[in-house]
């Protein structure tokens, strides 16, 4: 068998249903194997970073794997985002490169790059391929550390005379990675531990972050949440971990988070952190981060215990024995009918009440707030809804705005704050659950970094419905300028007159809808999703409103600027 | 000053997935040494880094978390046995030759090569020691110096600290 098919072989052998990418010179050989007939479907994207967040979208909604396959140089660089993206974000991913001949490796040959090299820092590991032999072990070994402990993207880089050689195909049954031994159990006696400290604790709060996602634990999680009667908060990451509309439920904590989450988690006695990592994006100030605390850390990856804040009981290992032990464990330690933390929860209820998300809708200007609610109160009650977004304010008003009460649900870029990750990786969610309305939230600037992949949606039959909060700014960027340079707009105008996302959408063959007021908003957005293909709605906002509450960079999460604050410093 | 002492699997890259760790996060590789073990297919990678307690604890679980590395342990001081070897090439013209020689045979340093106005020393030992002669010639005027770099292994009588002191001291 060639390399080229054996590589196609063992993605089918992988249960590899979909692959997205971009052929090219190194990697022809193994588009000709495509050609030859595979039961992975490919799906061929308009660049490769499409290419790759689309497998994120993919692995992201449906907890596989994700592939994308991209040719040497160019082609491989293109993934470089992708790939950090899957990396802060802990998406298992599996990139293929094409890579120039064994005999050319190091001579700067045409589009040569040293893939693994470039990539190094921001995989779980790579390999070079140069040898035929070595390829079905190789490729079984990066699905088996892609999607094992942290999940995590991984490359695969192979030279184009190995695609072209003639060898005996076996797919090894195991892998063979002394070095890979990611834990497997949980330790008894730290989840004892564990228990008890929450079983004492008066004011305890759930920390929970994507990892609770990754690691399927989330019906574990609102065992746990219910068994104790402890207030949740989800971090972005963990949006649809813990269902928004459950009483538990507080919703994200952080720069944008309510003040209600952030204020219930830095004012607990008792943090226990649910496969989250203490992001500066989450704690605000450190060294003032829930003070008066004790902290349990439950994690996979023993590297992130303690990373950024000791933990006085750390628990490592898979969260979903740990966290199953652990409520029954709570269970064994009160009483039947113990209604935990009541006077705590009243007490996080009544923040809750009394400095609810707030925006002033009235007046003539769309506001961005009203776009998602309506798009969240006409979907609401439907399990078959995911949402993906760019990067910025409109994303932190997804988060804020929409309920999401399924886990693989709401699907956005966290750690590296990937402008563009919107469209991409909703078509790769919709090839993961082609039953499902997938619809990307996204910024002007965000859409403007992606949107080729329009003709990827239209023609794959991946439809999607965009909606671009469209402020004509780079608005996060633009709130930072006003509130922290003396609203020295630098450089953010992208301005309301270019380009027209309706005909562009039409461009695309998609369907095109431009809204500029409240009267038309419900109307315009159900024709959207009910157009029966991709849509890209062009809801035109007020260029200022800005995201809040917010606590700015470096201030203590407790600090929080509100809407009203601002207003009556307006006024003041 | 830490040691960090890493098997890792003999293979390309190894070394660079390592080293990244550190220079990612600013820190400056003071020593490195590389070299096979008993087993072929394993490496050993011994290394000297400058950094605090925390910053050491965090490098050693993402090393490892590293595919190839086997094993991450720390060279505690005393608890281990520590050796370097240098080449030292001194000025040494026939007037000042008897004296550097008789400086070797002090740190038991051996003459490795004698050329008309110069010494090649080859010296092992703990690397203090190594240090001290580099520092007792370098008066001479050394013309050109390479130390191979720490390496070191766990003490055979780990655990007696009293016993082994006595015997290396």
């Amino acid at each position: 068998m060639l390399g080229s098919d054996a590589i196609l072989r063992s993605l089918e052998a992988e249960g590899v249903e979909v692959a997205f990418g971009i052929p090219g010179g190194a990697i022809l050989p193994t588009y000709d194997a495509f050609a030859r007939g595979s039961t992975v479907r490919h799906v061929l994207a308009r660049h490769e970073q499409g290419a790759g967040h689309m497998a994120e979208g993919y692995a992201r909604a449906s907890g596989r794997v994700g592939v994308a396959i991209a040719t040497s140089g160019p082609g491989a660089t293109n993934l470089v985002t992708p790939i950090a993206d899957a990396w802060m974000d802990s998406t298992p991913l599996v990139c293929i490169t094409g890579q120039v001949r064994s005999t050319l490796i190091g001579t700067d040959a045409f589009q040569e790059t040293d893939a693994t090299g470039i990539t190094l820092p921001i995989v779980k590991h790579s390999w070079l391929v140069q040898n035929v032999e070595e390829l079905p072990h190789v490729i079984k070994a990066a699905f088996h550390v892609a999607r094992t402990g942290r999940p995590g993207p991984v490359l695969v880089d192979i030279a184009k005379d190995v695609q072209e050689t003639e060898f005996d195909f076996h797919y090894p049954d195991e892998v063979k990675l002394p070095g890979w031994r990611p834990p497997r159990n949980v330790h008894a006696l730290q989840v004892a531990e564990a228990a008890k400290a929450i079983a004492g604790a008066q004011k305890p709060i759930l920390y929970v972050g994507g990892g609770a996602i990754n690691a399927n634990a989330c019906a574990e999680l609102l065992e746990l949440a219910e068994a104790g009667g402890i207030p949740v908060v989800t971090t972005l990451m963990a949006k649809g971990a813990f269902p928004d509309s459950h009483p538990l439920a507080l919703g994200a904590p952080g720069m944008h988070g309510s003040k209600w989450a952030n204020w219930a988690l830095n004012k607990a006695d008792l943090v226990i952190a649910v496969g989250s990592r203490f992001d500066d994006r989450v704690t605000g100030k450190l060294t003032a981060f829930a003070p008066g605390a004790k902290v349990i850390h439950f994690d996979i990856d023993p590297a992130e215990i303690g990373k950024l804040r000791r933990a006085d009981i750390p628990v490592v290992g898979p969260l979903r024995p740990a966290l199953e032990q652990l409520a029954e464990e709570l269970r064994r330690l009160v009483d039947p009918g113990h209604m935990g933390p009541a006077a705590w929860r009243r007490q996080v209820d009544e923040w809750r009440a009394a400095y609810p998300l707030r925006y002033d809708r009235e007046g003539d200007v769309l506001k961005p707030q009203a776009v998602i609610e309506t798009l969240r109160d006409l979907t609401a009650g439907r399990d078959d809804v995911i949402w993906t977004t760019g990067v910025g304010q409109h994303q932190m008003w997804a988060m804020q705005y929409l309920v999401c009460d399924q886990p693989r649900t709401f699907i956005t870029s966290g750690g590296l704050g990937t402008m563009g990750y919107g469209v991409p990786a909703a078509i790769g969610a919709k090839a993961a659950r082609p039953d499902a309305t997938v619809i990307c939230v996204d910024g002007d600037g965000c859409f403007q970094m992606t949107c080729q992949e329009l003709a990827t949606s239209a023609l794959e039959g991946l439809p999607i419905t965009v909606v671009i909060i469209n402020n004509g700014w780079l608005g996060m960027v633009r709130q930072w300028q006003e509130m922290f340079y003396d609203s020295r707009f630098s450089e953010t105008h992208l301005t309301h007159q270019v380009p027209d996302y309706a005909q562009l959408a039409e461009a695309y063959g998609c369907a095109g809808f431009t809204l500029s007021s409240e009267d038309e908003l419900e109307s315009v957005l159900e024709e959207a999703l009910n157009c029966g293909r991709t849509a890209v709605v062009d809801a035109r906002c007020d260029p200022e409103e800005k995201c809040f509450p917010m606590i700015p960079a470096g201030a203590a999460a407790t600090d929080v600027i509100e809407f009203t604050d601002l207003e009556e410093s307006v006024e003041a | 000053m830490h040691t960090v002492s890493l098997l890792v699997e003999n293979r390309p890259g190894a070394l660079a997935r390592v080293s990244n760790l550190f220079a990612r996060r600013g820190y400056n590789i003071e020593s490195l040494a590389v070299g096979p073990t008993e087993r072929p297919e394993v490496s050993r990678i011994t290394l000297r880094v400058d950094c605090s307690r925390d910053a050491l604890e965090q490098l050693e679980k993402q090393m490892h978390k590293l595919v190839n590395v086997l094993r991450v342990s720390t060279l505690e001081a005393g608890e281990a046995v520590e050796r370097e070897l240098a080449l030292v090439k001194v000025n040494a013209p026939p007037s000042r030759r008897a004296e550097l020689m008789a400086l070797g045979e002090v740190f038991r340093a051996r003459v490795a090569d004698l050329g008309p106005d110069s010494i090649v020393f080859e010296i092992v030992g703990h690397p203090e020691e190594v240090s001290s002669f580099e520092e007792l010639v370098r008066p001479h005027g050394v013309k050109e110096l390479a130390r191979t770099g720490r390496i070191g292994l766990g003490r055979a009588s780990a655990g007696r600290v009293a016993r082994t002191q006595h015997v290396l001291s």
